[in-house]
């Protein structure tokens, strides 16, 4: 159990450690302090470019259909409400108050000192969301959270923590944006989840960033014995610098994961996105499934899935679309067995649309530009359980520009 | 309906049709017989207009029209419709989708599924994991919901298996609207009523005894070297093999 004055030793010693992957961020180049925002009682009372920020997101800004909703802006929690007598919502300096430093669950799903945003984070880090549903709750509809960067310039270093207890089921929206006046910024967020026996935890994350905005999220999932993860990530927009490789771990005899993600890397984009899978109990199974497209951007798709417990399996699945010529999808896939019967496959395939597809729905009636988005509609269309209608739309959307766009 | 001109096409610079002329009228369909190799597929490929074709020479005229450069779109729009022998799978776009797309109105999909076997294929990626037979279903159904004026099929018995034969040769009589003759009608009106046409390509004959056609063609080295009647050249190409048969014609 790491006590607070540990986990500030192992961050202060690592407060320069470059990260495994990813550009070298100067941290010193971003302002510290923001401004403090004042609490907004009713989320319908922001802007209405805001709002519509917002529900690009996938938030729901009037709170519809949602069982809770966690709001902040740069450094200040500018809302937090529950509305499901099975779920807790607070800020995690609330929670770490109220659950004695929460030693369970603080930095025991990530180390502080991975790298130096972790460090930063362990030593700086201002608020975050915890959410915890408790124990056989069934939440009904989803929770959503917003991390929000308003001001131009600032370093937002959040520590979100979510627990599953044990026979509970949630699903948490998180979305992170900038505002749209906003140009250059950073986002840490470190991410601990923990999804008890027989759990299941939904989590949906929309990044959409300002286009000089550096991310890096760091991630850890733990998820006991038949628990269930599914993780669905979705960046249709430009980052430049966006570096994760979220870890789930399957401690647990028969827990299960799905890590899907949606990429869509437009020029001027660097996007470094993984996901890795530790099948450490007996009949854990996992799969990851990428689909990542570059309008002109760099996506570097990685995937690893590490089997060291007898009667797993696991599937990694990245297919990448080019659909311009200064673009680069690079995939990465790892496949590693510590135990001889552990099942682990991939399936990787990276290119252009082939002419033939195109000419398929041609012959059926389709104009080029419409077959070119039908396709990458269907390419896209992994299944995404629980997308908020709004998300949906936007998705069409960013279909929609690429046919416009390509000429 | 169709007719093509000293067609010549090539694929990739190199020359596969020799001065091609064809001339299928409203209602007919035609049977197109050949070795492998010769130029079947080439020919129906360059009549959709799919761009690995190149015509080096001659017209395509479809209903009077000029569409020697029109798009494959435009072609399809215009009355068009194809079954090639290996189309590609398309993920994430389901049967329902595409024949959806293929609809010109409102199509009653399950309806159309239905006539062809393929109900429970209709949620499932277009040709993702399909069997030789299922792709020519799924390529049937979709062309029932297109409906055109003009049906090329290619091989649409291979990979067939028997029990599905004469599935397929139903649901190609229902695009090509043949055998349904209605109470009362006689059989000149019938003849005369129907619009739609066919060109059909097939090695083996066997598709023949489900699909009437009214003229055959053998292709051979890229020209169509002789045309008669389908039963006849039939049996001639089965006793005496294509390079007899086409000597004999010639």
């Amino acid at each position: 159990m790491a006590s607070e004055q540990n986990i500030k030793n192992k961050a202060h010693a690592a407060l320069t450690k470059k990260a495994a992957l990813g550009a070298d961020i100067d941290l010193t180049a971003f302002a510290d302090n923001a401004t403090e925002k004042n609490y907004v009682s009713d989320p319908a009372k922001f802007s209405s470019e805001q709002k519509k920020q917002l529900e690009s997101i996938g938030v729901e800004v009037a709170g519809g259909e949602r069982a809770g909703t966690y709001m902040q802006l740069d450094h200040s929690i500018v809302h937090c409400s529950a509305s499901n007598k099975g779920l807790e919502i607070l800020s995690t300096d609330d929670a770490l108050k109220k659950y004695d430093g929460l030693p369970s669950y603080w930095w025991q799903a990530v180390e502080p000192d991975a790298d130096k945003y972790t460090a930063r984070a362990a030593l700086h880090q201002e608020h975050g969301y915890f959410i915890h549903a408790f124990e056989g709750a069934k939440i009904d509809y989803p929770v959503q959270a917003c991390l929000y960067i308003g001001q131009e310039d600032i370093v937002q270093d959040v520590h979100n923590i979510i627990i599953v207890e044990e026979g509970a089921e949630l699903h948490v929206i998180t979305g992170c944006a900038t505002d749209p006046q906003v140009k250059k910024g950073m986002h840490i967020g470190i991410s601990e989840f923990y999804v008890k026996k027989g759990g299941k935890l939904t989590f949906t994350m929309i990044h959409r960033w300002g286009e000089e905005v550096a991310v890096r999220p760091r991630t850890g999932v733990i998820v006991e014995e038949n628990g269930l993860y599914i993780s669905n990530y979705i960046c249709m927009q430009p980052a430049k610098n966006l570096q994760m490789y979220p870890t789930t771990k399957l401690v647990g005899p028969g827990a299960v994961s799905r890590i899907n993600s949606i990429l869509v890397a437009p020029t001027g984009s660097h996007m470094d996105v993984g996901g890795r899978a530790i099948l450490d109990a007996p009949g854990t199974k996992a799969e990851i499934v990428a689909r990542t497209i570059s309008t002109g951007g760099i996506v570097i798709n990685r995937g690893h899935l590490l089997g060291q417990s007898p009667e797993t399996k696991a599937h990694l699945e990245c297919h990448g679309l080019l659909l311009s010529d200064e673009g680069v999808i690079h995939a990465v896939p790892e496949l590693e067995a510590r135990t001889s019967n552990a099942e682990l496959s991939h399936e990787a395939a990276v290119g252009k649309i082939a002419p033939e597809e195109i000419e398929y729905l041609m012959a059926r009636g389709l104009n080029e530009e419409d077959a070119i988005a039908t396709i990458v509609r269907g390419f896209l269309n992994v299944n995404i359980e629980g997308l908020p209608d709004a998300l949906k739309r936007e998705i069409d959307s960013v279909i929609q520009e690429f046919s416009l766009n390509r000429q | 309906m169709l007719k093509l001109e000293n067609l010549s096409v090539a694929v990739n610079d190199r020359p596969i049709l020799h001065d091609v002329n064809l001339h299928i009228k409203p209602g007919e369909v035609h049977v197109l017989f050949g070795p492998n190799g010769t130029g079947k597929s080439t020919l129906i490929s360059a009549i959709m207009g799919f761009a690995r074709y190149t015509v080096t020479g001659g017209k395509i005229y479809f209903k009077g029209q000029d569409i020697t450069k029109s798009s494959v779109d435009e072609r399809a729009r215009l009355g068009i419709g194809v079954m090639i022998q290996r189309p590609p799978t398309l993920r994430g776009l389901t049967v329902r989708e595409m024949v959806q797309i293929c609809g010109k109105k409102q199509v009653d999909v399950d309806e159309l599924a239905d006539k062809i076997n393929m109900v429970e294929f209709l949620e499932r990626g277009v040709n993702e994991g399909f069997s030789g037979g299922e792709i020519k279903r799924s390529e049937l159904l979709q062309l029932m919901a297109q409906q055109p004026d003009l049906v090329m099929l290619d091989e649409p018995e291979s990979g067939v298996d028997i029990e599905n034969i004469a599935l397929v040769g139903k649901s190609a009589n229902y695009i090509l609207e043949r055998g349904m003759r209605k109470n009362g009608q006689t059989v000149k009106k019938y003849r005369t009523d129907r619009k739609k046409s066919g060109l059909i390509i097939t090695h083996t004959g066997h598709i023949l005894q489900y699909i009437p056609a009214d003229t055959a063609h053998v292709m051979y080295q890229g020209t169509l070297a002789c045309s008669g009647n389908p039963q006849e050249m039939l049996s001639c190409i089965q006793k005496k093999g294509y390079e007899e048969c086409v000597n004999c014609a010639l």
